[in-house]
């Protein structure tokens, strides 16, 4: 084991322990480790964004549209890559929030963006999200209508079609949930709770991963690391 | 005894859950794995693919999730290496890209792959959308260059690729909402085959695109993992993790059971 991999796993496995101290009460070793935590990828993300954002779609643009007005640089590029400028300026405009007085220059980037964002994303989001998933819900019917599903598909597709229905109605407020559809909307509420349950039993299995990956990285890398001190 | 249950200091329930973790790490378990239909399809799909076929991998996931999703990397990489299956790794998540080229490296030096013929990393750019619709018309309007500067026109593997016509998959890994940025911008607009390996955290999100087909198949946290790894007869880390995590599964559905019985008890004393 090298000099510098040995070096890592100890910083690793003390910051490893500086955090899961917390479970017993919080102390400065763990706040030393969350401070260095957020300190750290706070830079990686600014340097990230420099070099991986603005110097490639800001500066070298800006400097390829400028440059050929620079003096003592060939002007064969001439005006064709000014064009560079004008998506830079309205980006820059962005930076009118730093004066209370210039503010509403914001607007303007801001209304390009929304209008580009919902341009993008209402078609394919209805077409993904709601004609694909109410076509997924249905079509299980023409199936059935076939004669092509089994008794636990039929089963299945009912059961969706009554989950979805009754899980829409617990969201409908126009009308007051009394009767039935008081009924519907308990069915739906039922739904709602597996559906959690789910999200909730992932999400415990996903947390889960990450101790487990822990406790193999100080059992295995960090304990064993030790030998080669000897 | 309810009044102990009730005021039962958490920190005994962290000693639990890390006895829990810690004896199965030291006494390994071999549990049986069962592949699941949505892991099966995505295996199926790829070993039905010709050698010189390409799949695109994107690493959206950053180091919070690496022990779910490495382990899905590394088999789905040993599974393309073996079948010469071409791999185009990239990522939109600005975190990935050192562990997603390190991980490449480390599956393509085992299996003898070469870099720019078998497989290529573009590395990251920002923006989800515009990045995923620039490469439906030129990966290269987006990716000018791959993660080792080398401009992608003097990359041999990247000469017939253009764009998504000649990708047969692409596979998401992910720890957030790109899966459903690719199945909104890709898969409607480009009709382009996807499956999503991801965190437990997120995948009851996926499972309605699965459904309705719109995802191929789809790997869940370690259980994906290792089901994939089964499927490549090489288990390591997902195996390993789906077995040192079954022991706490069981814990906290007992404590979830103990203490909704409290909970049922004491609000009927309560009453």
């Amino acid at each position: 084991m090298e000099l510098i991999e040995f070096i890592g796993i100890w910083i690793a496995a003390f910051l490893t322990l500086c955090i899961y101290s917390f479970l017993y009460r919080d102390n400065p070793f763990y706040r030393f480790a969350e401070h260095l935590f957020v300190g750290m990828s706070v830079g990686y993300t600014i340097t990230i964004s420099i070099y991986q954002g603005f110097i490639p779609f800001a500066w070298e643009p800006f400097w390829e549209a400028v440059k050929p007005f620079w003096p003592g640089v060939p002007r064969e590029a001439g005006w064709s890559g000014l064009w560079k400028l004008i998506p830079i300026g309205i980006g820059l405009l962005f930076f009118g929030g730093v004066s209370p007085r210039y503010t509403w220059l914001i607007r303007y980037p801001s209304a390009i963006l929304i209008g580009l964002g919902a341009g993008l994303a209402i078609p394919n989001v209805l077409r993904a999200d709601i004609f694909e998933q109410t076509r997924g819900t249905v079509e299980p019917f023409a199936s059935i209508n076939a004669g092509t599903l089994s008794i636990w598909g039929i089963l299945g597709a009912i059961l969706m079609v009554v989950g979805v229905v009754c899980t829409l109605i617990y969201f409908y407020f126009s009308v007051e949930h009394r009767g039935p559809v008081s009924w519907l909307s308990k069915v739906g509420i039922a739904f709602l709770m597996i559906g959690f349950g789910s999200a909730f039993g992932n999400t415990v299995m996903g947390r889960v991963a990450l101790l487990i990956q822990r406790v193999d990285f100080l059992i295995n890398d960090w304990i064993g690391s030790i030998g080669a001190l000897f | 005894m309810l009044s102990k249950l009730i005021n039962l200091d958490r920190r005994i329930i962290f000693i639990l859950v890390a006895l829990a973790v810690i004896i199965p790490t030291l006494l390994p378990l071999n549990l049986p794995i069962n592949v699941s239909n949505p892991t099966q399809r995505i295996h199926d799909y790829i070993n039905t693919l010709p050698a010189g076929a390409t799949i695109m991998i994107a690493f959206d996931y950053g180091p919070s999730s690496m022990p779910e999703l490495n382990p899905m990397a590394k088999a789905v990489l040993r599974h393309c290496f073996d079948k010469k299956v071409r791999v185009i790794g990239m990522t939109l998540y600005p975190f990935a890209p050192t562990l997603a080229d390190t991980l490449i490296k480390e599956v393509a030096e085992e299996k003898g792959a070469v870099n720019g013929e078998d497989y290529v990393f573009l590395g990251f750019r920002p923006g989800y959308e515009q990045v995923m619709l620039r490469m439906g018309t030129s990966i290269a309007s987006a990716f000018e260059k791959d993660y080792t500067d080398t401009p992608l026109t003097e990359i041999p593997m990247m000469k017939d690729i253009t764009n998504y016509d000649q990708i047969d998959l692409i596979l998401d890994l992910a720890s957030g909402s790109t899966t459903q940025i690719w199945i909104t911008y890709v898969n409607v607009k480009y009709s382009q085959q996807i499956a999503a390996g991801v965190t437990g955290v997120i995948v009851s999100n996926m499972y309605p695109y699965l459904q309705t087909k719109q995802l191929i198949g789809l790997m869940p946290g370690y259980l994906g993992a290792s089901e994939y790894e089964k499927l490549i007869g090489v288990p390591e880390k997902g195996t390993e993790g789906i077995n040192n995590a079954s022991p706490v599964h069981v814990l906290i559905f007992v404590l979830v059971v103990i203490g909704n019985i409290v909970f049922f008890i004491q609000r009927k004393r309560e009453e």
